[in-house]
């Protein structure tokens, strides 16, 4: 499958989705501030990387998926299941990106503009979770009969 | 007054990857937006303002064990879902209990 923007997915999200997402979002972020200051900041950065709001986020997608597939009268979830484990497999790609991202601030932050590192620690999780992907996918046709 | 603008900056920065995970196709590739850094960019900044940049590598030190447990979390949910017939809710909320289990042993490794 092709790498595609698709704005009309916005429109299956309802106003009480965004709001879960934003009060999740809020809800970790409060909370990790609370925990590094009682706990210092080498506790506290472990929840850095919480999956904050994956499962709320996999609670949707797999309520999108049933909903799309009971449209054409297809009563199995096990598509919108299939959907959340594809997700979570993106997820785990994810994860080394965002290793990588805590590991360039770690370095170069004490020693360089602080907004600038956190730029280039984005652009680092970002190109390396695609270069991750995209291998994914050639190995995944390379290894298909 | 601070919690209160570490909730809305935490909130905003959260929605923005969250929105950019719903409209990229396929979803292997929207996935990849569930592990953004996003509490790590809305919590550094305001650290690197209020405690300075020391404080912030410090927390950046430990986010990368974090990782390492992100990953385990999304494996075991990425393998449940495939192979049991339970719902996402369940089993995505329930696997944080292997997030923590594994972040903490992390912990008492490498960095205690």
């Amino acid at each position: 499958m092709q790498l595609k923007v698709e704005l009309a997915a916005l429109k299956k999200t309802r106003w009480y989705e965004f709001a879960l997402r934003f009060l999740f979002g809020g809800a970790v972020t409060a909370a990790t501030g609370l925990i590094a200051s009682h706990f210092g900041p080498v506790v506290g950065g472990l929840f850095l990387a919480v999956p904050a709001i994956f499962p709320a986020s996999a609670t949707l997608i797999e309520k999108h998926e049933t909903e799309k597939k009971r449209r054409v009268g297809i009563t199995d979830k096990r598509r919108g299941r299939k959907a959340v484990a594809l997700d979570a497999r993106g997820a785990a790609m994810g994860c080394i990106g965002l290793g990588a991202f805590g590991c360039v601030v770690w370095q170069l932050i004490p020693a360089l503009n602080a907004w600038l590192v956190l730029a280039l620690a984005l652009g680092v999780w970002l190109s390396l979770s695609i270069v991750i992907w995209r291998l994914s996918k050639f190995f995944r046709k390379r290894g298909a009969p | 007054m601070e919690l209160v603008f570490r909730f809305i900056v935490g909130g905003v920065v959260v929605s923005l990857f969250a929105v950019l995970g719903d409209v990229f196709k396929p979803k292997s590739f929207a996935g990849l937006f569930g592990a953004a850094p996003s509490v790590a960019i809305a919590t550094l900044g305001l650290a690197v303002v209020a405690h300075g940049s020391a404080y912030a590598s410090t927390e950046s030190r430990s986010m990368v064990i974090g990782a390492v447990a992100f990953l385990i979390y999304a494996l075991v949910c990425m393998w449940v879902m495939a192979k049991r017939p339970l719902p996402a809710a369940l089993v995505c909320s329930a696997a944080l209990v292997v997030w923590g289990a594994a972040s903490f042993l992390g912990y008492f490794i490498v960095l205690r």
